[in-house]
């Protein structure tokens, strides 16, 4: 708790950050029988001393005190900020027992609405990652084995050009695309396949389609970077013993390219489960999207505890998919790291 | 008997770059054929066509008397082994023979024991369990071989598959190819730039250059009758000496090159005043001794094998000529700079046109 008898810990944190990591540097674990310079002879004392503290403020302040910040806020009632630190600010779990018990807008026992929002998010961003493999996959593999270099670069450059335009610019143009006077409306119209226009944003098939699209490009250079290590000769050689080609994908590529798609789909889940312009934007008015409800915990009900614990069970959400990710592919994180 | 492969009119482009040029060639049943040239000479172009991972610009390639003409990769009689082997990382030694199997649906226990008998060919027998990683170069060659046959091709290629391994190993697998090939009785094609590798182990050799076969025989044939000069200077060491045909008596000729008149065997009846080169064999260069021609120079350097030892000496217009001696030398090499002469007898000399 850091209230008055806990600020002068605060500024122990960083003596106590570089510390731990000046004592990594210095017993730095080295391969057996393999004579290498420490870390301060590789690096010269003032560039070693640098990165220790450089990197040491860095995990302390960008990573580890927000983090803990908002897990340790989570846990407090919301209170005016006359009474923090006075003797009504004691841990609770009230935040938490709100997600599931409370409610502001019905008198339902259960708050139905948060939860199936919390599930939908879940779910819908799964939906979207396995999405964007299938729509990925094929250009990944395209990209790192049949095209020829000067082909790859035109297609990085397309690939690469939309996303020069802000997140927010690129979620409204979906918005005006899927529009019920929109492009694809028209031409649905115009060909004579709808008697009226579909309604995109009410079902929320233009955010699904948007957050697919926006996250897009993780996806595809996790792919491309794992298909392009594959040998050509391998995919050759299982063509030459008779294998059609979906045999070779199922059995030769895919194989070889698990970290890279373990990689792809848990970045566009996270980012698709945590997005908030694509929501906010493509949501139709029934949509219900977990992070337009955190973002009001925030800064519409003003209860940051509320948020905080919010936030916090999205973490978890997280974490606990890469790690079953992680268990079903027998990966380790460092694979998918690479 | 129709013949196992049959190359007729062959002719690939790529771009305005002619890879192969109009070959037409016979492999029968059961042969070891090789094809040996430098690299980018089309070989490797030819056992990609005959594979189906190349279409011809034109010509046609029959297997076993069919027109493979439109048939893919997967769907022909023939497996082939890459020069990196693209053994599959992530199977086992078993499943990595057993992968073509897989493919053509046949049941895991007939596939099972497919496996094993080839484990058993290669002497692998208790190793199936193993990661590829584990082997050492020579098992993972063996293992390339395995999966392969596993497919009964009626046409094993082979692209430069010992390339990778060390002197030692290659030899030892050279001799181990060809027992296997004995046993199985099945069609080999072997693509290689070692001219020992295509000597020892082939039926037939087609010697390659730019896209063109030059000659076609068995290993004696190549190296003792070469039919053209590209053949005489790539198979084995020979010495090469350029100039015009200045006489002909009977089936030999004398030739004017720059380090003396020569005479050879004119087997290709060239007329005089036809630009030719003489080539004869180290190993057929006497030292010191006088014979029917004699080449003089100086000492330049005597490279000493054991078995034998690689006289260099340097002619009077520059040019370098290598003695070949073979078992413990007479006498004590010469000097470096001394006066040395070499001498051979008119019939282990060729003349091919230049």
């Amino acid at each position: 708790m850091l209230s008055s008898t806990g600020h002068p810990f605060i500024f122990l944190l960083p003596v106590l950050a570089i510390a731990i990591f000046w004592v990594m540097a210095k017993f730095e674990p080295k391969p057996v029988g393999v004579t290498k310079k420490s870390f301060f002879e590789r690096n010269g004392t003032p560039v070693a001393i640098y990165l220790i503290v450089a990197v040491a403020f860095w995990s302390l302040f960008m990573i580890v005190l927000p983090q803990l910040f908002m897990v340790e806020m989570s846990f407090r009632p919301k209170l005016p900020p006359i009474e923090m630190g006075g003797p009504k600010d004691l841990y609770t779990f009230e935040n938490y027992h709100y997600f599931i018990y409370g409610s502001t807008t019905s008198s339902d026992a259960i708050n139905w609405v948060h939860i199936k929002a919390f599930f939908l998010t879940i779910f819908a961003s799964l939906l979207v990652a396995l999405f964007n493999f299938a729509l990925c996959y094929p250009l990944a593999f395209y990209m790192a084995q049949v095209a020829r270099p000067a082909r790859v670069r035109f297609l990085l450059l397309l690939l690469i050009a939309p996303y020069w335009v802000n997140e927010i610019l690129r979620a409204f143009a979906f918005r005006i695309i899927f529009s019920s006077g929109g492009l694809i409306n028209k031409i649905l119209l115009g060909m004579g396949w709808v008697d009226q226009p579909i309604d995109f944003i009410g079902n929320d098939i233009a955010l699904y389609a948007g957050l697919g699209y926006a996250y897009m490009l993780m996806m595809i250079f996790s792919l491309y970077n794992a298909i392009e290590t594959l040998d050509h000769a391998q995919i050759e050689a299982a063509r030459d013993l008779g294998a059609p080609w979906w045999h070779i994908h199922a059995f030769i590529v895919i194989p070889f390219a698990k970290p890279g798609i373990a990689s792809g789909c848990t970045l566009v889940f996270m980012l698709s489960a945590g997005s908030l312009a694509a929501p906010l934007v493509l949501g139709g008015p029934r949509s219900l999207w977990f992070t337009p409800i955190l973002y009001d915990r925030f800064f519409q009900a003003f209860n940051w505890p509320q948020g905080a614990a919010y936030a916090f069970i999205l973490l978890l959400a997280c974490v606990s998919f890469v790690l079953l990710v992680l268990r079903l592919g027998r990966l380790s994180l460092g694979e998918i790291a690479k | 008997m129709t013949a196992a492969v049959e190359i007729d009119h062959l002719t690939v482009q790529f771009g305005l770059f002619t890879a192969v040029k109009d070959v037409s060639l016979q492999i029968r049943q059961g042969e070891f054929f090789s094809f040996l040239g430098p690299s980018g000479c089309g070989k490797t172009t030819i056992l990609r066509a005959i594979s189906g991972f190349q279409d011809p610009t034109q010509g046609v390639i029959r297997i076993g008397g069919q027109d493979m003409s439109g048939i893919g990769p997967n769907q022909r009689p023939t497996a082939l082994i890459f020069q990196n082997l693209a053994l599959f990382p992530l199977m086992t030694v078993s499943e990595n023979i057993g992968y073509g199997l897989r493919v053509r649906g046949v049941p895991k226990a007939d596939r099972d024991r497919k496996v094993d008998e080839l484990l058993n060919l290669i002497a692998l027998s208790d190793q199936g369990h193993k990661k590829i990683e584990e082997l050492s170069g020579g098992q993972k060659q063996r293992v390339a071989i395995a999966r392969a046959l596993a497919v009964e091709p009626k046409v094993l290629l082979l692209d430069e598959p010992l390339s990778a391994l060390d002197l030692k190993l290659r030899q030892h697998m050279r001799n181990e190819l060809r027992a296997i090939q004995r046993r199985v009785g099945v069609t080999f094609i072997y693509i290689t730039h070692d001219q020992g590798e295509a000597l020892t182990m082939s039926d037939r050799i087609a010697v390659m250059n730019r896209g063109k076969i030059e000659q076609v025989g068995n290993g004696r044939d190549v190296y003792e009758h070469p039919q053209t000069s590209f053949v005489a200077s790539f198979v084995g060491e020979n010495n090469g000496f350029t100039g015009t045909i200045t006489k002909i008596s009977g089936d030999q000729a004398e030739i004017e090159t720059s380090v003396g008149r020569l005479v050879g065997l004119n087997k290709k009846s060239l007329p005089v005043g036809t630009k030719a080169t003489l080539f004869i064999r180290p190993e057929a260069m006497q030292f010191g001794a006088q014979g029917e021609n004699n080449l003089s120079g100086t000492a330049a350097d005597a490279a000493y094998e054991g078995m034998t030892t690689h006289l260099t000496m340097k002619a009077h217009d520059g040019s370098s000529i290598v003695a070949t001696l073979t078992g413990a030398p007479a006498r004590e090499f010469p000097s470096q700079g001394s006066s040395v002469s070499f001498a051979f007898a008119t019939r282990d000399a060729l003349i091919l046109p230049a």
